[in-house]
């Protein structure tokens, strides 16, 4: 005590004691965390999440690391970040959408047919879920539609998602070669994961950002723009400059094609 | 068969009933307006038959196009800025807080019979006005159909094409949607970007803060009074002044600048024309009945705080936004408290007036050039006017690439490309590009030239190998009849102009003599590499001898392309007149 004593006018006590403090406050935070979102966690049964782990331990350590810990990029190598925490909806997305495994590095990791069926995509999910608590799949009650208010969807898609997907949802281009992906093709699951846990250039839109209800709207109205327009072909829906190539290619090509039928010589 | 004067044969039979009810009106008419005159003036005015010349027609058709369903549009849309909640069959915008002139337009596209059909009537019609127009305008330049007397002509049909921009991005921004609220404020912005004035204009324009509630009803004065009215009054100049001008035709046998060779226009062009209408009405009937076009009810009500990625223009106005998008951020600066933002001024003002004017005047620095002050009549063939071919098709280059510079995400999305290194090719593309333009139109021009010429010296391969009795193998060509040979030998090429020297014998400085030395420098731009048509001489030349060394000339690998002003030249002064008569014997001399 007295060596305690003596020393607490040392000039360097207060950083000590402030390094001990922001040590508590992390630790007592730790414990404290609320653990949300793990009820898919919960359902996962022990096989499962044994069977995830050869599944990722085969397939995903190479880049993420053997216990998903992440791994830095070394010289022309793979590397990829942490699991620990981002939940089975980042799975069920990545996997599910074909972007993981990944094909090649780029600047954008591209969508493809996806490598594993849906259970396996499950065990995966339940494994890293079992690594850190994070967001879980959507269930079916989050996704359903029947009641959802689309014109809030739409409101809410030109406000949050316009600047980047196109207010179309036709997909848009990002800096270097990154880009906003077409959401005409996207299931209702993987646009909610993808708002949930926002992959690669996306932000996350969490439940205190969108609420569920609201995540649905935007699903819904999303799927009423894939009824197809009441004007005829859609043209791809990326707006003018698809409709001046056609005025071009179809309008004045008929019309010079008339004109050439018209002018042609009769003598 | 081509007539310049034909009237039908007299009738043998009596007069059946219709045509002396047909008549007795006529003479009705005819005696209160004197309109027999107009008729029999019109009826058989003469225009040559080329495809090339309804180009213009089509412009036209869909003009009118335009304004009977436009009239239509008027009747239903409410330019209004009313903030209103829609409730309609479009459940994507129910409850959804926009303005009457959205709600309007949704209300015209879903519960107007025929509404959305006249909707996209009117703006494919407008697309293919305007792409009409720019395809005219080609027609017109490439074969030099502007030069005396049609200059202000040409004028005029400029000043059609700016209102046809203006009637265009007014119509684009009415439905108050999304897109077109995106557009108006880089309008906004560009009108802001202007030094001193800007912000003034734009609060002008807006009434106050951009978006504020002014601008769409403005915009609709201006989109279906002023506008049209302009183009209506400018449309009846522009064919008044074809009336008067009588049409150009294409080089060929029997074919001068003092005739005009075709058909009458009743009965051939009344029908021919009439029907070329209702063939365009088809076209976008047929477009605007299979193909979607500006979904406003997807892009949603006008909100300052939204932009969508992928925000362009209809592709008239694309090329703007191609600059805005091509040009460097960095070029912005502050100067004390007032910002100068070069990286908008430029490519939303400076090009596009560089653009403009060059096309305007066009007609006038080629004047200047060639020093030439006769009529023109018979159209220019492309390749014998090599610099302004080659001129032209690196405009044209110009403007598609800051075309694709305007589509330059879509680029990057549709081919997988970095967006960033798209916008810098582009940014190269529009200096080197045009550049490599001109030199390759230049050397195919200057190439089927000597072609041209070569054709008329030698005449057609017959592909017939004959051996001579000396051993000696030849090719026996088949010489080109007189029409063929007339279309590659009529023109005449432009040489630089010759001036007078700068003192006079008695060494007095001359006036005029350093416009005169501008306009030379100007000549030998446009006209040093050259071929020349072949003359009556090289073509005795090469006749007369039955074999074609006679004529070293046709020998050589250049033969033909002159340099400099060597070569009989056109002098500027006294000896115009001389040059069809005298100049066009003497041949091409060797530099």
């Amino acid at each position: 005590m007295k060596a305690l004593a003596a020393r607490r006018h040392h000039r360097f006590a207060p950083v000590v004691l402030l390094l001990l403090a922001l040590l508590l406050t992390g630790a007592v935070y730790a414990i404290a965390q609320p653990a949300s979102a793990d009820a898919a966690q919960a359902a996962a049964s022990e096989s499962d999440i044994a069977a995830g782990q050869k599944l990722f331990q085969a397939n995903c350590a190479t880049c993420h690391g053997p216990n998903a810990e992440g791994r830095e990029a070394v010289e022309a190598g793979a590397g990829g970040p942490s699991l620990i925490g981002v939940g089975a909806a980042a799975v069920d997305f990545q996997v599910g959408t074909g972007r993981m495994p990944a094909q090649m590095n780029g600047a954008q990791i591209m969508a493809k047919p996806a490598q594993f069926d849906d259970e396996q995509i499950a065990q995966l999910a339940a494994y890293v879920a079992s690594l850190g608590a994070g967001p879980s799949i959507p269930t079916d009650e989050q996704l359903d539609t029947t009641n959802a208010d689309v014109a809030l969807g739409g409101a809410l898609f030109r406000t949050n998602c316009a600047m980047c997907h196109g207010v179309t949802g036709a997909g848009g281009a990002l800096s270097q070669g990154k880009w906003a992906p077409a959401l005409d093709e996207t299931s209702p699951a993987h646009l909610y994961e993808a708002m949930l846990t926002g992959p690669q250039s996306m932000p996350v839109f969490n439940d205190a950002n969108i609420t569920p209800d609201e995540k649905r709207d935007i699903i819904a109205y999303l799927e009423t723009q894939r009824e197809g327009s009441p004007g005829g072909l859609t043209l791809g829906s990326v707006g003018p400059v698809s409709e001046g190539l056609w005025a071009w290619v179809i309008g004045i090509g008929l019309l010079i094609g008339a004109s050439v039928w018209i002018g042609a010589k009769s003598s | 068969m081509s007539t310049v004067d034909s009237r039908p044969a007299p009738a043998a039979a009596p007069p059946s009933r219709v045509e002396r009810a047909a008549a007795g009106t006529a003479d009705y008419l005819d005696q209160r307006t004197g309109i027999g005159g107009a008729v029999k003036e019109f009826a058989r005015k003469i225009f040559p038959d080329h495809w090339s010349f309804l180009l213009g027609e089509i412009a036209l058709y869909s003009f009118v196009v335009l304004l009977i369903s436009g009239t239509f549009l008027t009747m239903f849309f409410v330019p209004s800025m009313t903030e209103v909640h829609y409730h309609g069959p479009w459940a994507a915008m129910d409850g959804v807080q926009m303005s009457e002139a959205f709600a309007s337009t949704l209300r015209l596209s879903f519960e107007v019979r025929g509404g959305l059909l006249m909707r996209q009537i009117h703006h494919w019609a407008a697309l293919i006005f305007m792409a009409a127009i720019v395809t005219h305008m080609m027609r017109v330049f490439f074969t030099g159909a502007f030069r005396k007397p049609r200059e202000l002509n040409w004028l005029v049909g400029f000043t059609l094409m700016i209102l046809g921009l203006l009637a265009g991005f007014s119509g684009y921004s009415l439905p108050d949607d999304v897109l077109s609220g995106n557009g108006l404020r880089i309008a906004d912005g560009v009108a802001r970007a202007i030094p001193i004035l800007g912000s003034y204009i734009s609060f002008a324009l807006f009434g106050g803060e951009f978006p504020g509630t002014d601008l769409i009803p403005r915009l609709f004065t201006v989109h279906i009074l002023l506008i049209p009215a302009l183009i209506l009054a400018l449309i009846g100049l522009h064919l008044l002044m074809v009336v008067l001008h009588k049409h150009t035709q294409y080089p060929g046998s029997g074919r001068s600048d003092k005739n005009v060779v075709g058909y009458p226009l009743f009965p051939i062009y009344v029908a021919k024309a009439g029907g070329f209408f209702f063939v365009v009405f088809a076209v976008i009937a047929l477009m605007a009945a299979t193909m979607t076009i500006n979904p406003v009810w997807n892009y949603g009500p006008f909100d300052p705080s939204i932009v969508g990625a992928g925000a362009q223009p209809d592709w008239y106005m694309l090329f703007l936004e191609g600059g805005l998008r091509l040009m460097p951020g960095q070029t912005e600066f502050v100067i004390g408290q007032y910002t100068l933002s070069l990286n908008i001024l430029v490519p939303g003002v400076v090009i596009p007036g560089i653009l403009f004017t060059a096309i305007a005047l066009w007609p006038f620095i080629e004047a200047f050039a060639t020093g030439d002050k006769r009529e023109h009549h018979v159209l220019d063939r492309p390749r014998n006017v090599p610099f302004r071919t080659a001129f032209g098709v690196a405009f044209l280059t110009a403007f598609f690439v800051l075309i694709l510079a305007g589509s330059n995400d879509l680029i990057a999305t549709h081919f997988h490309l970095s967006i960033n290194d798209i916008t810098w090719t582009f940014r190269i593309l529009l200096f080197v590009g045009p550049a490599i333009a001109f030199w390759i139109t230049k050397r195919i021009c200057l190439s089927l030239q000597r072609k041209d010429r070569e054709l008329v010296l030698h005449g057609h391969e017959t592909g017939r190998i004959v051996r001579f009795a000396s051993g000696e193998y030849i090719e026996v060509h088949k010489p080109l009849d007189a029409h063929e040979r007339w279309l590659r030998v009529q023109h005449e090429a432009n040489r630089p102009l010759e001036i007078e020297p700068a003192e006079d014998s008695r060494g007095v400085r001359r006036k005029g003599f350093r416009v005169d030395a501008l306009r030379q420098r100007l000549s030998r731009v446009f006209y040093e590499d050259r071929v020349e048509p072949v003359t009556p001489a090289e073509l005795a030349a090469a006749h007369s001898h039955g074999a074609h060394d006679a004529l070293p000339a046709a020998h050589d690998e250049h033969a033909g392309e002159l340099t400099g002003a060597s070569g009989g030249t056109r002098h500027l002064a006294a000896d115009v007149e001389n040059t069809e008569g005298t100049d066009s014997t003497d041949g091409p001399k060797h530099p």
